[in-house]
């Protein structure tokens, strides 16, 4: 906004990136605290400071979170349940993306009466509460027989993805170029013909940006998890806060960190990776309505 | 184009699972609520008994103040802290890349990793009171998060710290949406900085406020994971939200119905938020 | 009012040069049009004057004072943006009111200003409306208002007229003359439309490249333009501007368009319209620029006037415009385009004589384009 400084030393500019950078500091202050204390012994962390690089370097406190910490009853470490999340997202945002262009596509380029109201109601369902499905959902999976189990997880999350995928293909289908596919249909192209040669193949972005969200959502995901899985079946996340919050024994804070980073890793890469695409991601959600 | 067989078939399934896991689900547990259910499902008709219980649980009580408590801090601080930010990394900062990416990562992360990364941080045994001592300030006391009536800020700071860069990035496209030769006409106009920003920019800002509004009131009514992995409702029952009530009386009390009840008060919430925002946006699309 | 002084005002954005010394003395209550292509620069000297960005080299003076690196709001200066640049959240006398409100003055001076204002430009009946629901037209005059309730020492409009469209253009052309007389005031205005340019202007800055080609008054940019770059952009249809060769024919001077080894054409120019350093160049090679109406249809072929030669030619195309023809013969292998009334009786590959004003001839180096005085 303001015109380039010709001088780099004007007070103004140096109070903005002074402030800027404390604040950056502290909000990288958690996320360094867990990964300095996640190489620390215990009696280091008791004993000393939580901002301090460790005196004692040691990994101990990883391999005990990945395989060898107490979660529940199991003395396995967190690894089962990270190959849990996966088996869980994988299809999970597989199924959840390829039904929200389907939607999107349906949605956008055909008239049907209600169309519009339709997309409203899958709409709501991104911002309703979960807790008020919970009781309802869990009678359905006993009564689909995939209580208690990863498929039943992928389910849940599909079925509560697809709000959110719809919305992200149909607003992205709905500033298609018209041209392309009205000239499609006119060289013969069926319906699925505009969808995998036109609408597909120029869909890069929003796949990615879809992919992105569902990836971090459903990785990240709680309630459904706790709610829904056995302790064969936890996903990460329900296992880390077993981790954690288990009221016996001596609190291993390292080992929770650990844990803890172990559960961020995937998503933090993505981020990394991704920059602009999950940007687009939040933003498409709250912008555009 | 008109919709032929094909696509309507297609997507029913979409339709049939959207109208029977959402809107169906949340009729039968309302449904539920108005019944006598305890550790199951029962159907006979109870009236509204389960809202008078649930109206003189202290358990509820607890759990609504802190929401109003929560909310409203959430809500004011990240939406305060995240325009802040929007304003400083719009006066073209060298690096704006890597500020922006530094304030939006937590948003990356699951809720249940950040409550456990403040859940110690805070702690007054392990975390900044025990460091800070360690450091030679003795008197320095934090012991918020083991403290009844102060845990419930403890959320609102772990909430606000996940929560900032997501504000910040909607204002951010927002200041950068408005049109910079209006900028200027202000400044030759002979505003300074800051009245530019008051006078001109910020009211030109007011559907990302709404926005705003909308998706972190949202946040905060549903927010579950957050304080279960930072207080694990506690102290006590301290910070207790209508997220954690439902889910304690629905699982562990079997007061089904009670828990149902409250469920059906969170989604009436929502909706009062909600519902306005998106009847506005449907009536813009529809107008163009 | 004031007087604006630019002295080799210089712009450049790391390695790439926009403004090259630039420099340009305005008097009190004149009103200079900044024209040129897009890209010429004008836009960034318009805000380089404004304050919207600093020079990288040079000063800007206004009634005597530097304000090279005072901040916009200081300078006392008021501008008209193309997009007129309303504030979309406030109403049309709030907006007229802003900028006297920015400068503290008092809530019922402020409101007379404004209302005076508003009677000025007639739009004493939008007062109360917000922009978006004015059209293009009634948004023009509240930036214009805007800017002048103020009175300000300069006022700088940026392209205003480009977003309207063409009948509203010209109207409102002729209500910026009109005002520009009744207020008096300093005026620096960009357009890339050389008419407007033409018509506003007391005197023009033409610009190419971030160079000044040419200041001067209108008169003098049309009819002395001082290279063949201000003779191709000023005037539609544009100069004439053909390669030709000074040859000596009996002992007196000619332009000869000969194009590949066809027939040749000659001006015959009489020794008193032949300057010294055009003579220099006997036997060279210069571009000969000539306006199409410097022209008239010699039917009866009667024979050249003093300050005239005569021509015969080919005709090519026939262009009738309503107000005119526009006829394009053929000179020595050349298109040369000449405005005849709007009656004539034409064909094409007829072929007619016309009588050229030499008074209006301009000759130009054929490899710098420089004018040859």
């Amino acid at each position: 906004m303001a015109s380039a400084a010709t001088s780099r030393f004007d007070p103004t500019r140096i109070l903005l990136y002074a402030l800027l950078g404390v604040l950056a500091v502290l909000f990288l202050m958690p996320v360094y605290v867990m990964l300095d204390n996640s190489f620390k012994t215990l009696d280091e962390i008791r004993g000393g400071n939580l901002m301090a690089l460790p005196h004692d370097w040691t990994i101990a406190p990883w391999t005990a979170a990945w395989s060898t910490a107490q979660i529940g009853v199991q003395p396995t470490g967190l690894k089962p349940y990270f190959t849990n999340s996966f088996l869980l997202v994988v299809p999970a945002v597989a199924i959840s993306t390829l039904i929200g262009a389907l939607n999107g596509y349906i949605l956008t380029q055909f008239k049907f009466r209600g169309a519009d109201l339709l997309f409203a109601a899958m709409l709501f369902s991104v911002f309703m509460p979960f807790q008020i499905v919970l009781i309802p959902m869990a009678r359905t999976l006993g009564l689909l027989g995939i209580a208690g189990t990863i498929k039943g997880l992928v389910f849940v999350n599909v079925v509560y993805g697809i709000g959110f995928t719809t919305l992200f293909f149909r607003n992205y289908y709905a500033a298609f170029p018209g041209e392309l596919i009205r000239s499609a249909r006119m060289d013969g192209a069926g319906f699925f013909g505009v969808l995998w040669r036109i609408l597909l193949p120029n869909s890069a972005p929003i796949v990615v940006v879809t992919v992105i969200w569902q990836f971090t959502n459903i990785w990240n995901e709680f309630l459904f998890g706790a709610s829904f899985s056995n302790y064969k079946s936890y996903p990460l996340t329900v296992a880390l806060n077993n981790l954690v919050n288990s009221s016996t024994g001596v609190k291993e804070y390292n080992v929770h960190f650990a844990g803890a980073f172990i559960a961020a890793i995937p998503t933090l890469v993505v981020y990394l990776v991704s920059g602009k695409y999950f940007v687009r991601g939040l933003m498409a959600g709250s912008v555009k309505g | 184009m008109r919709a032929g067989i094909l696509p309507k078939l297609l997507i029913s399934p979409s339709v049939l699972l959207v109208l029977v896991s959402v809107y169906g689900f949340i009729m039968f547990t309302i449904y539920l609520s108005f019944t006598g259910s305890t550790l199951l499902p029962s159907y006979s008709w109870a009236g509204t008994a389960s809202y008078h219980r649930l109206f003189g649980l202290e358990n509820w009580d607890v759990s609504l103040h802190n929401l109003v408590v929560f909310a409203t801090l959430y809500i004011l601080v990240a939406g305060v802290l995240g325009l802040a930010l929007a304003i400083l990394i719009d006066q073209q900062v060298r690096g704006e890349g890597l500020f922006r990416s530094v304030f939006l990562y937590p948003m990356a992360l699951s809720l249940i990793v950040t409550g456990t990364a403040w859940k110690w941080l805070l702690d007054p045994g392990v975390g900044l009171e025990h460091s800070l001592h360690d450091l030679g300030w003795e008197s320095f006391g934090f012991d918020w998060i083991k403290d009844g009536d102060m845990a419930i800020y403890c959320v609102v700071i772990a909430a606000v710290w996940q929560t900032t860069g997501f504000v910040m990035a909607l204002f951010l496209a927002g200041l950068r949406g408005v049109d910079s030769e209006v900028v200027n006409a202000a400044r030759i106009d002979g505003a300074r900085p800051w009245q530019v920003y008051w006078r001109v920019i910020i009211p030109q800002l007011g559907p990302m406020f709404v926005s705003a509004f909308v998706i972190l009131a949202h946040m905060a009514i549903k927010s579950y994971d957050l304080v279960i992995a930072l207080t694990n409702g506690g102290p006590g029952r301290s910070t207790w939200l209508p997220s954690v009530f439902m889910y304690q009386y629905t699982f562990t009390r079997n007061e089904m119905s009670v828990g149902a009840a409250s469920a059906v008060l969170m989604l009436g919430a929502i909706s009062i938020v909600v519902l306005p925002y998106l009847v506005g946006e449907y009536r813009k699309a529809k107008n163009g | 009012m004031a007087s604006l002084d630019l002295a080799h005002v210089k712009k450049s954005f790391g390695n790439v040069q926009i403004l090259h010394d630039i420099s340009i003395n305005l008097q009190d209550g004149e009103f200079l049009v900044l024209v040129g292509p897009s890209g010429c620069g004008k836009s960034t000297l318009m805000n380089i004057i404004a304050g919207l960005e600093e020079p990288t080299g040079g000063e800007v003076r206004l009634d005597g004072r530097d304000i090279t690196q005072v901040a916009p709001a200081d300078r006392n200066v008021s501008m008209v943006f193309q997009s007129y640049a309303l504030y979309p959240n406030m109403t049309v006398a709030k907006n007229i009111e802003f900028p006297l409100e920015m400068r503290k003055v008092a809530k019922s001076v402020r409101d007379e200003r404004v209302h005076a204002v508003a009677k000025l430009l007639q739009i004493e009946h939008l007062l109360q409306r917000k922009p978006r629901q004015l059209s293009g037209g009634q948004r023009q005059r509240v930036a214009i208002g805007r800017a002048l309730a103020r009175e300000p020492k300069l006022y700088l409009f940026d392209e205003p007229l480009s977003n309207l469209d063409a009948q509203l253009r010209v109207d409102m052309r002729t209500e910026i003359k009109k005002l520009h007389q009744r207020l008096k005031a300093t005026i620096v205005y960009v357009t890339h439309d050389q008419i407007e340019a033409m018509t506003l202007a007391n005197r023009i800055a033409v610009m190419n490249h971030g160079v000044l080609q040419q200041l001067g008054t209108p008169w003098e940019v049309y009819n002395r333009p001082a290279n063949t770059f201000v003779a191709g952009f000023m005037g539609s249809p544009r100069m004439n501007l053909v390669k030709a060769r000074l040859v000596s024919n009996e002992g007196a001077l000619a332009l000869e368009f000969r194009e590949g080894g066809g027939e040749a054409v000659h001006f015959a120019l009489p020794p008193d319209r032949v300057s010294p350093a055009l003579a220099a160049r006997a036997g060279q090679d210069v571009i000969a620029g000539l306006r199409p109406e410097a022209v008239t249809l010699n039917a009866d072929g009667r024979p050249a006037g003093p300050g005239q030669c005569a021509v015969e030619a080919r005709i090519e195309v026939i262009e009738p415009t309503g107000a005119d023809t526009l006829v394009v013969v053929d000179l020595g292998g050349h298109e040369f385009t000449v405005r005849l009334e709007p009656d004539v009786v034409l064909a094409p590959g007829q072929r007619i004589r016309f009588l050229v004003e030499l008074g209006k001839l301009v000759c130009f180096d054929a490899t710098s384009g420089t004018r040859i005085d």
